[in-house]
């Protein structure tokens, strides 16, 4: 099997300027009762981008028209407390490819490479750059080229690198499936079990 | 060449394969399995057409979903028996011990690891919950992961996994009476905050880890994750041996005695360099509580929320939007805030001693009428013991009532929410927005604070009280 092959993309983007955003609250436990993979972009950030009745909630940035795109830029340390795989799913399903922020928690940063969904780490300053950009312009356009591990704002000079392990990097730009790839370790892990008996 | 630290020795003795540049093979000795991360995993097998490769190793409880009243009756909620019928007919499927909502072994998942003598020292354990941590409270490498790693350890037994760095926490000397396991470890958090251990595997070492029961033990490293760390462990020493020694899965009679030779060895090289490391005195550990929305949040429960000049300027919009969220104004003092709700339950501390030590402290007193007390051990074990040694008894007669074992509204993924904009004293292990429910208002504490709030129906410093 296989996930989507990641391509460069271009792109505006969605701000989420809050930091210590965790999994509860990009998806709640309470949604967490379904046994596929389907559908759970519709309760992404549930209780902050709907109100008790169930009406959008007006200054919440995924209920503004203004925004919209393939990349969240998040505040620092985006993706903390549990360990729910739904969490990168959601923010997949929503229709999210890329997110950015200065800071990944480590189970969420493992669930969205396994999922296609490239978390980008970059420095505290070019978060507030390009946040602050995107509030004065929701047009500023993002690049993400991750065969060069390089995010820019486009029409500007504004750049910077990123860091991707290299056999994670070759898994999204080829769709590769870690599954299939442990599968072909077979023999290697039997032997293992063999040496330790 | 330096020494190892343990988490090297119990992590390259289970290194399968190292893929240059990359992640590692690494071979899981023991996977949990609950309902809720683990339905799409077993769909993926069965999708590839492969079967599970080590259904030996891999034990299976449904924990997170179900309802804590009424447990012989069919599940109510439609979506929550669908998912947990699934992971019975998954575990049918592939031939994985399963303990049942009505079998006598049931409960949170990791609760159940250690009481039946499944996790043991220098082991690698996995599970589809952040919260897997616990388990390093043995001396093992035991940590969280997604469902497309439970989907791999169901495939091969393995996952890739990238190595983390180390860091070492050292508290030395003896903590003061009324400051517990979990005021040790709502203390690091507050000190590190809730990120400050992403990307390391904590070893958890002195003397102040070392005098806790395993229980306690196991209260610190369940709460590894709520710093960011993956996982936290603590050396294997005879207290160690002693919980495991003659539990049903524990290797028994001449077998324990050649497996203790082999858990001795399971420490930190004198020489052995961490990439991190912090040093503590529990003498200067209270009783603590958070007050914010993440654990990191947290301050001595004798003392105030910060002052917004006490905040550093990046966090101050957290710190605010926080205190918005629960109702506090920034300096506020702690003690003598009116409670709603107490929840006493959860992988962080549901159980036995957790019972125990509430139990000792509301005998011959009384709930007070403001709170709601939910009392939920940790698995079924815990509530037979509770009812054998007298506890629930005592508990009743205090005005509690103990529920049936689950996670419950530590995450609220069952009907035990906390209504919104009620406050909540809550044992568990995260503050979050609305993780005990929508609009619920979460602080978080030890068993014994808990206890003493739910008599004086207010914060309080347990200490004035012992």
């Amino acid at each position: 099997m296989s996930i989507d092959k990641f391509v460069t993309i271009e792109s505006t983007a969605v701000p989420l300027p809050i930091e210590n955003v965790d999994t509860d609250q990009i998806i709640p436990a309470r949604f967490l009762k379904a046994t596929t993979r389907d559908g759970f972009g519709e309760n992404l950030f549930r209780d902050w981008r709907y109100d008790k009745q169930n009406n959008p909630v007006a200054d919440f940035v995924l209920n503004k028209n203004v925004y919209s795109g393939s990349i969240l830029v998040a505040g620092k340390n985006f993706g903390s407390g549990s360990s729910r795989e739904h969490a990168a799913w959601a923010i997949y399903d929503y229709g999210f490819k890329v997110v950015v922020s200065s800071f990944f928690a480590d189970i969420f940063k493992g669930n969205a490479l396994n999922n296609g969904l490239l978390p980008v780490q970059i420095s505290d300053g070019f978060l507030n750059t390009l946040i602050k950009a995107i509030e004065n312009d929701p047009a500023t356009k993002i690049k993400v080229d991750l065969q060069n591990q390089e995010i820019s704002m486009l029409g500007t000079n504004e750049k910077e690198s990123f860091d991707i392990n290299p056999y994670k990097k070759e898994c999204l730009i080829n769709g590769y499936d870690d599954i299939d790839f442990l599968l072909s370790q077979k023999e290697k892990i039997e032997e293992f079990e063999k040496n330790r008996a | 060449m330096a020494g190892k630290t343990l988490f090297d020795k119990i992590w390259d003795a289970h290194v399968v394969h190292e893929i240059k540049g990359g992640p590692s093979v690494l071979y899981i000795d023991k996977h949990l399995v609950h309902e809720v991360t683990s339905p799409q995993a077993f769909a993926g097998i069965d999708k590839r057409g492969i079967e599970v490769f080590r259904p030996q190793n891999t034990v299976a409880t449904p924990d997170h979903n179900v309802p804590t009243m009424d447990q012989h009756l069919p599940i109510k909620d439609q979506l929550s028996r669908f998912q947990v019928d699934k992971l019975t007919e998954n575990c049918k499927k592939h031939g994985i011990t399963l303990y049942g909502l009505n079998h006598p072994s049931q409960g949170i998942v990791h609760v159940i690891g250690p009481q039946l003598g499944i996790t043991q020292p220098g082991m690698t354990m996995v599970c589809g919950d952040s919260h897997t941590s616990t388990h390093g409270a043995f001396g093992s490498v035991a940590f969280g992961i997604g469902t497309s790693e439970v989907e791999m350890v169901l495939a091969t037994q393995c996952i890739l996994q990238p190595k983390p760095k180390k860091m070492r926490i050292n508290v030395e000397g003896e903590l003061s009476k009324g400051v517990t396991a979990k005021d040790i470890v709502l203390y690091i958090i507050s000190k590190i905050t809730a990120s400050g251990g992403t990307g390391y595997f904590i070893e958890f070492a002195g003397s102040a880890f070392r005098s806790l029961s395993m229980e306690g033990r196991m209260t610190v490293c369940n709460m590894s994750i709520e710093c960011g760390a993956r996982g936290g462990l603590i050396a294997p020493d005879e207290t160690t041996f002693e919980y495991i020694k003659g539990r049903e899965f524990a290797p028994q009679r001449a077998d324990f005695d050649k497996a203790v030779e082999i858990w001795k060895q399971l420490k930190t090289d004198q020489d052995a360099v961490f990439d991190k490391e912090l040093n503590y005195n529990a003498a200067d550990i209270e009783p603590m509580i958070t007050y914010g929305t993440n654990p990191g949040m947290g301050t001595k429960i004798s003392g105030n929320i910060p002052r917004e000049d006490e905040i550093e300027a990046s966090n101050l919009t957290t710190f605010k939007k926080s205190m918005e969220y629960m109702g506090f104004e920034a300096g506020d003092q702690l003690v003598g805030k009116a409670v709603d709700f107490v929840f006493v339950g959860s992988c962080t501390n549901g159980r036995i001693e957790d019972l125990r030590e509430v139990a000792a402290f509301v005998q011959g007193k009384k709930k007070a009428d403001n709170i709601t007390a939910w009392i939920v051990p940790g698995s079924k074990q815990v509530e037979q013991q509770a009812n054998k040694e007298g506890i629930t008894q005592v508990l009743e007669e205090a005005g509690f009532k103990l529920r049936q074992p689950g996670c419950s509204a530590c995450l609220a993924m069952n009907d035990d929410k906390i209504p919104e904009g009620k406050l909540s004293v809550s044992t568990s292990n995260r503050n979050f927005e609305g993780r005990q429910g929508p609009g619920a208002r979460t602080m978080l504490a030890s068993p014994l604070t808990a206890a003493a709030v739910a008599v004086t129906g207010k914060i309080v410093d347990p200490r004035t009280l012992l």
